[in-house]
């Protein structure tokens, strides 16, 4: 048996998986100031009554390190930054405790000016007098070659807890976006340590000895201890949850969109043959743009809870929610109190939805029926609408190879699959307003649970080669390494591929459920003159993300069942 | 976070999987590095700097500039479509106001391609620039156009399709083509007789540094620009006048380039040339970038810059300063020295060869225009090449008076009678385009 436990804004929701499916599942309310206990609460409950040495695997999920930053909670942080020419590097600023120093790469990775070690000491004793445990160091094209990051670091010794380095957090190139990443890893390393160690001494006593894994915002899981090293992955969990529940119910050789329609907003976002599609850069959180793997999400401010307005004689939904629905002794008209006007819900206060219809109605001069008809048909429109431009989105990112251009894959999904509170009644429209094949998610206010539970490691390994110079690096793994002059791309795409096999077991992946593909393989011959003198090789390789196999077939044939 | 004072638009396209041959400096890789570069530094992240993806050209609009021999699709390979229409796309995130200014980072490169195209010549097919440009003057009733090349080697494919524009004001500003390809580009060469002065050339020395540049653009480019009052300006922005370029003698630098894009200040910008594809095109382009955006780029430098050790001698100003005043004389004495060029001419007759270098093709020109007092005239060519059979090619222009238009279509019919393998037809007021 598996557990998952997603722990959302509102609710927290646990599920038990067994080999044939949901064996249980309990919502808990979240207390924001007490996660610990919320988290503990929902495990006890749904594993009551079930032996424990039953249990194989926990995967976590919570909005915890999300809090953090949005709240901006968290705890000082030195940042060390060499830029060295180009953009300067003082206006990428994180926090206060965050020094420019010199030392520079260039974008071959061959070093222009040294690192200067007596600057870096006396930036380490100021950092210690102010007393900062944790150190981000993130020089300009690190990834290329990482050696100014780890000469800092040998510089920093043992003075810190802990010290990120930015070619360690992401082998892709964004200088700005790697301090940034690298600073929320080191800001929200301390929340992160103390609350999983205390989840797990806590399940240690109570006998529960088995793995823990926490969820990314790739959809993807790591092991507890490599998650302390890669903290800042846990940011935005909770929407790549909702989609993994959604997989296990999706059309193979069908593309999906998936709609996760909430009190305050909706989720968006894509599948391809069952497979979520990534954002191409990372996330953005705040005022944060980072390198963090995601899925490729999009939230609009329209829910069952969004404010209801009439504008120039025009219905406007959202974007802010002004509380609950009327019938839930709200004070603002909301989608959801058309639904009780439409007598869709009817477990609340019925009188003061309408109430709050007819003052819409009032306005559009038309009764409360036909009022709360067109309230739901514009959300629903709305929705639509904001899907179409997603999907825009997508397809217009750009390409840089010829091939890839006139081929012009498109995305074009023709399922839907809903998940949220009024689903069914959101379905039934968007049948008949779309040319979408609509389903509603089987236990769709679990099915962020579910997802969490049936969620495979993921990790991905950029391997750079340059002949040339004759050397190999896969920044992420610290890997720098000679190679001949002869290796070729054959020989990339092996060492990358036993790299990430590493990097998989090592996060805690089921060695029968590597399923790993190449997202980039490029080659370009290098030339001096007219003559080819090596040969520059960028590969990357990942496991995407997607479900353990055991335990989604009972999940998917129990729905088909009911 | 940063912001860009001006908001623009970039279309990058490498080409990642095309080049004319493994080592020719077109090749995959020339953009590899500028990639690298402008990821690193997040530039695509910036508030008011947006990434478009590029269209392709449609045949249309390539026949609006060109005439193919033997069609466009033989002359065109995929990634052109694509270059062009990258620059299309540019053009079109300006008009629509999207973006205040617009660059287009694409390749391969267009600005030696001429109005008849039987091949490549200087690593060019066609002229995405002046594909760009009729396609605004279409799409858009965009009127004049200034064309500024900054690109080492002489533009010498939209001189010849603008030459008898008058409407085009066309600067090339390039290495003295005594001393590099293609050859051309002097004073004397100022536009067809019902276009002289639209055309100017800068010819400058070779080892040309940042103050030199900066000289013309502030002497000529600028004082002209202002006398002409374009309704857009566009950029030929090669960047091979770098001092580590392999294959011209130039001393600009990064910062050369961001200060002249900054003086420049053009709407839109298309990447030309540049060869140094390590030392110089990855700070070049970041410089531009930011320099169009209205950001500082104090801090963009090449790794080995020194501004003293490639600084011009007095000798190298001296001729800079003459070549400057000698193109004013011409843009000052531009009316009269049309009136001289039209005057007791009916019909105006050039001969000449041209060396397609990339292909290894031989083409003779023979051109008539008709020198009109109420146009810019309709124009002839009679091109054959050692490749295949002679073509004839007749352009009416955009604004042609009815007699030059009815001439234009006369000349057509005749020619289909003719010896001519291939006989075409530009109807540029009616957007037409013919061909038997
Ligand atoms: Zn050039
Ligand atoms: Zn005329």
């Amino acid at each position: 048996m598996i557990i998952g436990l997603d722990v959302g804004g509102t609710y927290a929701d646990a599920v038990l998986l067994g080999p044939e499916g949901l064996i249980n599942f309990v919502k808990v309310s979240t207390d924001p100031s007490d996660l610990f206990t919320t988290v503990l609460t929902g495990l006890e409950k749904v594993t009551q009554g079930i032996d424990p040495l039953q249990i194989q695997r926990l995967v976590l999920s919570t909005t915890l390190s999300t809090n953090a930053i949005v709240q901006k909670q968290m705890p000082p942080v030195g940042m060390i930054v060499s830029g060295g020419p180009g953009v300067d590097a003082r206006l990428y600023r994180t926090n206060d405790h965050y020094c420019v120093v010199g030392g520079s790469i260039d974008h071959r990775g061959r070093e222009i000016e040294p690192v200067n070690a007596g600057e870096i000491r006396k930036i380490a004793e100021t950092f210690k007098k102010e007393g900062l445990a944790r150190v981000g160091v993130v020089g300009k094209f690190s990834v290329r070659n990482p050696s100014h990051e780890l000469k800092i670091a040998e510089i920093l010794g043992d003075r810190f807890e802990k010290v990120f380095l930015g070619h360690r957090v992401s082998g892709n190139l964004n200088f700005p976006r790697r301090i940034a990443t690298a600073f929320l890893n080191a800001a929200v390393y301390p929340i992160h340590k103390n609350f999983f160690e205390a989840v797990k001494k806590s399940l240690e006593k109570k006998g529960l000895n088995v793995p823990i894994h926490i969820l990314k915002a790739d959809g993807g899981t790591m092991r507890f201890d490599s998650s302390m090293d890669f903290p800042g992955q846990t940011i935005l969990s909770g929407p790549a949850a909702s989609v993994m529940g959604a997989i296990a119910f999706a059309s193979p050789e069908t593309e999906s969109l998936v709609l996760d329609i909430g009190g305050t907003t909706t989720d968006m976002a894509v599948l391809l043959n069952q497979v979520p599609l990534l954002n191409p850069l990372g996330i953005t959180l705040d005022c944060h743009k980072t390198l963090i793997r995601s899925l490729e999400t999009h939230s609009i401010g329209l829910g069952g809870d969004s404010a209801v307005r009439v504008k120039d004689g025009r219905i406007v939904i959202g974007p802010d929610r002004m509380g609950p629905a009327m019938a839930y002794g709200g004070s603002t008209p909301t989608p959801t109190d058309a639904l009780f006007v439409l007598g869709k819900t009817s477990n609340g206060d019925r009188e003061k939805a309408v109430q709050g219809i007819e003052s819409v109605a009032g306005a559009l001069g038309m009764d409360p029926e036909q009022a709360a008809c067109r309230i739901f048909d514009a959300a629903c429109t709305q929705i639509l609408s904001e899907a179409r431009e997603m999907i825009r989105r997508i397809n217009s990112k750009p390409v840089y190879t010829v091939r890839e251009l006139w081929e012009g894959t498109c995305v074009k999904p023709t399922e839907m699959l809903i998940l949220g509170g009024p689903a069914q009644y959101f379905a039934e429209h968007f049948r008949e307003i779309s040319d979408y094949q609509v389903r509603v998610v089987p236990h769709w206010g679990v099915a962020n649970a579910v997802g969490a539970a049936l969620a495979r490691t993921t990790c991905e390994v950029a391997l750079l080669v340059d002949t040339e110079q004759g050397i190999a690096t896969a920044p992420e793994e610290g890997i720098s390494e000679r190679v001949g002059r002869n290796f070729s791309r054959d020989d990339a795409l092996q060492k990358a591929f036993e790299l990430l096999r590493k990097k998989a077991l090592e996060k805690g992946a089921d060695p029968e459920e590597l399923e790993m593909e190449v997202i980039e393989d490029l080659q370009f011959n290098m030339v001096q003159g007219f003559y080819t003198t090596g040969k520059n090789i960028r590969v990357k390789v990942q496991v995407q993300p997607g479900l353990i196999r055991g335990f989604s077939q009972g999940v998917q044939h129990a729905a088909s069942q009911a | 976070m940063l912001q860009a004072r001006h908001k623009t638009g970039l279309v990058f396209f490498p080409a990642f999987d095309w080049a004319i041959s493994p080592t020719h400096p077109e090749r995959e890789e020339r953009l590899l590095y500028t990639q690298d570069q402008v990821f690193e530094e997040g530039l695509f992240d910036i508030e008011g700097i947006q990434e478009f993806k590029p269209e392709l050209v449609e045949e249309l609009d390539v026949k609006r500039v060109h005439f193919c021999v033997p069609s466009v699709g033989r002359v065109m390979t995929e990634s052109h479509f694509i270059s062009a229409g990258g620059a299309k796309t540019i053009a079109r995130a300006v008009m629509e106001k999207k973006v205040e200014r617009g660059f287009a980072l694409v390749r391969p490169p267009g600005h030696h391609a001429m109005r008849v195209v039987h091949g490549a010549r200087g690593f060019c097919n066609v002229n995405i620039e002046a594909i760009m440009i009729e396609y605004l003057r279409k799409a858009y009733g965009i009127d004049k156009v200034a064309i500024v090349d900054t690109d080492c080697h002489h533009g010498d494919g939209t001189q010849d399709i603008y030459w008898h524009d008058p409407d085009t004001l066309f600067i090339s500003m390039h290495q003295d083509g005594r001393t590099l390809y293609p050859g051309s580009g002097f004073v004397q060469e100022m536009g067809g007789p019902t276009a002289v002065g639209t055309t100017l050339n800068i010819p400058l020395p070779p080892q040309t540094s940042e103050e030199g540049f900066l000289y013309a653009i502030e002497n000529v480019v600028l004082p002209v620009l202002q006398d002409f009052k374009p309704d857009i300006i566009i950029n030929s922005a090669g960047q091979d006048n770098h001092f580590t370029d392999p294959i011209t003698n130039m001393n600009f630098s990064a910062q050369g380039y961001a200060q002249l894009t900054s003086l420049l200040k053009p709407d839109i910008a298309v990447l030309e040339g540049g060869y140094s594809i390590e030392g110089a095109l990855p700070y070049v382009n970041v410089g531009i970038i930011l320099a169009m955006a209205g950001l500082d780029y104090t801090y963009v430098k090449e790794p080995n810059y020194d501004p003293e050790s490639i600084r011009q001698t007095a000798q190298v100003t001296r001729r800079i300063e003459s070549v400057c005043d000698q193109v004013m004389d011409v843009w000052k004495h531009r009316e009269s020295l049309r009136k001289k060029a039209m005057t007791g001419k009916d019909l105006e007759n050039r001969t000449r060869h041209i060396f397609y270098d990339t292909d290894q093709i031989v083409e003779n020109q023979f051109e008539t225009l008709r020198v009109c007092p109420d146009c810019s005239g309709v124009l002839k060519i009679d091109s054959s090449s050692d490749r295949g059979r002679e073509i004839m090619a007749v352009h009416i222009p955009r604004k042609a008076c009815p007699r030059c238009v009815e001439l234009g279509y006369q000349w057509y019919e005749t020619a289909k009678k003719g010896r001519y393998g291939q006989v075409f037809l530009q109807d540029r007021p009616r957007d037409l385009y013919l061909e038997s």
